[in-house]
């Protein structure tokens, strides 16, 4: 298990070859984890560095299969565990993972907040719009009056607009993937990590068992006779900022990938929806300790501080 | 003639009245003139004009208590004597008029719209001043144009005056503090302030009838140097001590006092504080930060605690090193008393989260023994890797207690065990490996070789999700199993201790805060009552130290649980733990700390009669 640094890093070299996923045949986080792997293999990083941080759900197994250090936590909360993760060692290269109920659910409130802080990680969330390991209930991305086979009646909530959601968050590297799109899911990821920020990928992945509106013939568009999946950049969308001091240019591509963020039926558009290179976290914190610019707090905080000074200012 | 023996109090509204500022100056210059002083408040949850009051009390010897009695009450307003007006929906409270000892004196203001007649009291003297006259005497004395919107802050500094003056003591101690209590903004009227303070000084010698009062302060200038401080800042200095690198909170009284003056030292100190948007988030952000290899800690009341719950089972059951936990109860049940006192909070701290699983729970007796506690709870959360409740409440973080030191230099630093690549040879590397000690080796993320995953799903040695009876029970004896560990291995000093004499009449049982109360009435029940007490403290409440309890018990004539709640719960674990169930019981739960007085009455009580359970109460 032990990768030397200098040994040629391929998606194999992510695999854990004594654990077997068991998800269901079919499933679309198989698309996910093949993605997340050859993505990793691509970012050149060996896997002692690397960290992922899942929810819980299906898509928080995803952890356990990826060679790395890895936190299989709580339902909604992989973004505060994530948090502290990279915060304690800023060299690693934190993945979060979490399905869609995960994510825009029982962890909402950490999605947002998580948003206002532009840490530099990236979290992929697994949306395939129920939650499956609980037999089916509609997810918070499942559109109101839809009903699958496992739902008793349609949903009557509305459902949560995800990019929507990440705009108004301050997310700044915002995106959709297609669990079935290999190509591009990696060359997603690979953006998403490499983005100084915190960056959100909205996947779309069928759930074979429970989920039977959104299924693979559904997203081929057999129904409407083309691929509803499309790419944001064949039509020419730019959803970079490409000057962050213009606070227009900034307001204008927001609006966009908003608007964009509504379109579903025939068309589901993927690709880089919005990016802006803004200030870390991190950036801010080394704006108070400057150490902390090219240190983790793992290197600098050790026991035994001198807090005589401390002391003596209550004398 | 008292020398230096202190019970004072002022009060007034909250933030117009600059109570705090006032009586927190009036604490620090009695404690720079070389006397021990024990200081706590009393305040609404309300920001502005809700009644505050501020006790500050001196000695000679230390002191960790305040009295039911004042020797001098200071009053901003009426409402500090009386109490609000029953024409209100309820009475809020009663005043403290009813507090002055005999021969005590009240200074207050002239001017106010005070009833000398329903002070009803003829055993205490009035130090009637006209406060905002003298402000204005003041300010104008120095040539500048008085102008109450801008100079009427200054009232505060009347009564303060007052006090030297009636104490005869040497006010250059509270002159000298003026620029340092001061924010940056109003260091233009650092001599404003020093002429109202002596230009009030001499006033009330006019306006006190008496040749003298009948407590003086003498300053005691061999012992100057010791710090005052509060256990919210006590903890602070704790956790930078200790290493202590990430720290996480969400604003909450009493607790957050402590990460906003963490928030202070970010620039000097490797700490990153992180405000997060709830309870949950800081927990689990706390245990990731455990996990990636760094000291981490939480600081919460009641409310924040609950929501934590979830966390702290999931740090315990993926055997995280830590995070410290510290639980400054407040008076619950759920919004409850939220600037008051309670010890409500004990058997929630036990179980706080769904499932089994170990945890260390150890509540300090004060400010000092918050800051020592708080530095051995990370060298536990390394050692065990697991999470450890630091219970403390709010009359230690509020309280002001005058210390030599914290006693921090010499505790020992354990970081628990370390996995190293040289320790597996070709195997992988096990982050839950059953263990003759249970303790595994721990693996820091980003260590080369160390790879793991672990879960809050039951897992195997490997951290693999695994629901396999035979592994489970393995897991689940290996977890427990440190908390075996834990109590052979701590060592006896942190887990109780037996303060007096090692045979008494009486044996006070308590934990955490009301040690002062307590430590402060052993010597006046001797002194006073003829009754000799000592007191057992219990430290550890998990794992908790039954062996000793119950030999201390066996041994115990007379035994009284002292707690600041109604359940007794102290009283149910020891119950629980021994099987040893103490009849006598002293409780208090409407909202305030214990005084020294309260143990003493309730001790005599319980000594004259069977009375089973006591409540106390001096409203």
């Amino acid at each position: 298990m032990v990768v030397a640094d200098t040994e040629r890093l391929t998606a194999k070299t992510f695999g854990v070859e004594d654990s077997h996923p068991d998800w269901c045949g079919g499933c679309g986080d198989f698309g996910i984890l093949s993605a997340v792997k050859q993505a990793l293999a691509q970012l050149g990083r060996p896997p002692h560095e690397v960290a992922v941080i899942s929810g819980i759900g299906c898509a928080g197994k995803i952890a356990h299969y990826i060679n790395a250090y890895g936190l299989h936590t709580l339902h909604g909360r992989a973004l505060n565990v994530a948090t502290g993760v990279k915060l304690a060692n800023q060299n690693l290269e934190v993945l979060v993972a979490g399905g869609d109920g995960d994510g825009y659910g029982i962890g909402a409130g950490y999605l947002v907040n998580s948003g206002r802080r532009n840490l530099n990680i990236a979290y992929l969330i697994h949306n395939n719009g129920v939650y499956g390991l609980t037999k089916g209930q509609a997810a918070p991305t499942m559109r109101r009056g839809q009903k699958t086979k496992a739902m008793a009646e349609p949903a009557i909530q509305e459902s949560v607009n995800p990019i929507g959601l990440a705009i108004a968050s301050g997310y700044t590297f915002i995106a959709r993937g297609y669990a079935m799109a290999q190509r591009d899911l990696v060359s997603l990821i690979v953006q998403a990590v490499q983005h100084r920020g915190t960056a959100l990928i909205d996947i779309l992945q069928p759930c074979p068992i429970y989920n039977d509106l959104m299924t693979i013939d559904f997203f081929r568009g057999r129904d409407v006779g083309h691929n509803r999946i499309y790419r944001l950049t064949d039509e020419g969308f730019d959803g970079r900022v490409h000057d962050p001091s213009n606070q227009d240019e900034i307001v204008a591509k927001q609006q966009a990938a908003i608007a964009k963020s509504f379109e579903w039926g025939d068309r589901i558009p993927t690709g880089v929806l919005y990016q802006l290179d803004a200030p870390t976290y991190e950036d801010e914190l080394a704006g108070r300790l400057p150490d902390l610019a090219s240190n983790s707090l793992l290197d600098l905080a050790t026991p035994g501080q001198d807090i005589s000074r401390l002391q003596d200012a209550y004398r | 003639m008292k020398n230096n023996a202190l019970s004072w109090m002022i009060g007034g509204p909250a933030l117009t009245g600059g109570v705090n500022r006032s009586a927190e100056l009036f604490a620090k210059a009695c404690s720079r003139a070389g006397l021990y002083v024990f200081s706590n408040i009393e305040y609404h949850s309300n920001i502005m004009g809700r009644h505050i009051s501020y006790r500050v009390r001196t000695s000679d010897t230390p002191v960790h208590s305040h009295l039911e009695h004042v020797d001098l009450l200071l009053a901003l307003d009426a409402e500090t004597l009386f109490g609000t007006p029953e024409y209100q929906d309820y009475q809020r409270h009663g005043g403290h008029l009813h507090r002055v000892a005999p021969d005590g004196v009240v200074i207050l203001d002239a001017k106010a719209k005070v009833d000398h007649s329903a002070i009803e009291r003829d055993d205490i003297h009035v130090v009637a001043l006209a406060y905002d006259d003298l402000v204005r005497e003041s300010v104008e004395e120095l040539g500048i144009t008085y102008n109450a919107r801008r100079h009427s802050v200054m009232r505060n500094m009347v009564p303060i005056g007052a006090s030297c003056a009636l104490l005869d003591f040497d006010i250059s101690h509270v002159l000298s503090l003026v620029a340092e209590v001061l924010p940056a903004h109003r260091q233009d009227m650092v001599e404003m302030n020093r002429h109202v303070l002596l230009h009030a000084a001499e006033q009330a010698r006019r306006a006190y009838a008496k040749e003298e009062f009948h407590v003086t302060l003498r300053p005691r200038p061999e012992r100057n140097g010791h710090m005052l401080i509060k256990g919210v800042d006590a903890v602070g200095i704790a956790k930078i001590h200790a290493g202590c690198a990430f720290q996480t909170y969400y604003p909450i009284a009493p607790a957050s006092d402590e990460s906003v003056m963490l928030e202070g030292h970010q620039t000097s100190y490797p700490i990153v504080v992180l405000q997060a948007e709830d309870e949950v988030a800081s927990m689990n952000m706390a245990v990731g930060a455990a996990h990636a290899g760094v000291r981490a800690a939480t600081s919460t009341a009641g409310p924040g605690f609950s929501l934590m719950a979830e966390g702290l089972g999931f740090a315990s059951i993926t055997e995280a090193p830590g995070p410290v936990v510290i639980l400054w109860q407040r008076g619950g049940p759920s919004t409850g008393l939220p600037t008051r006192q309670s010890q409500q909070d004990l058997r929630f701290a036990l179980q706080p989260a769904h499932g089994e699983f170990p945890h260390i729970v150890v509540a300090a007796g004060d400010a000092r023994e918050a800051a020592r506690i708080t530095h051995m709870a990370f060298n536990w959360g390394d050692r065990y890797q697991m999470p450890v409740v630091v219970m403390a409440d709010k009359f230690i973080a509020n309280s002001l207690v005058t210390l030599d030191d914290l006693g921090l230099d010499d505790l020992p630093i354990d970081r628990g065990e370390y996995w190293t690549l040289e320790m597996n040879g070709s195997e992988p590397y096990r982050r839950h490996r059953l263990t003759e000690s249970g303790i595994s080796p721990r693996a820091v993320f980003g260590t080369p070789g160390g790879q793991y995953v672990t879960t809050s799903d039951e897992h195997t040695e490997r951290g693999r999700i695994d629901e396999q009876v035979e592994n489970r029970m393995a897991q689940m004896e290996k977890r427990m199993q440190k908390l075996e560990l834990a109590a052979e291995e701590i060592p006896a000093e942190w887990q109780y201790e037996l303060v007096g004499p090692d045979d008494a009449d009486v044996t006070i049982v308590g934990w955490g805060s009301t040690r002062g109360p307590i430590v402060d009435a052993l010597p006046v029940l001797e002194a006073e009552h003829g009754i000799s007490a000592n007191f057992l403290q219990i430290r550890l409440l998990r794992p908790f130290p039954a062996a000793v309890v119950r030999e201390t018990l066996a041994r115990a004539r007379r035994a009284i649980v002292v707690e600041d709640n109604y359940m007794g719960q102290l009283g149910l674990l020891i119950a629980e733990q021994t099987g040893i169930k103490l009849e006598r019981m002293a409780l208090k739960y409407d909202g305030r700390p214990f005084s020294q007085d309260e143990v003493v009455e309730a001790v005599c009580e319980h000594n004259e009669a069977d009375i089973g359970r006591l409540v106390l109460s001096h409203p």
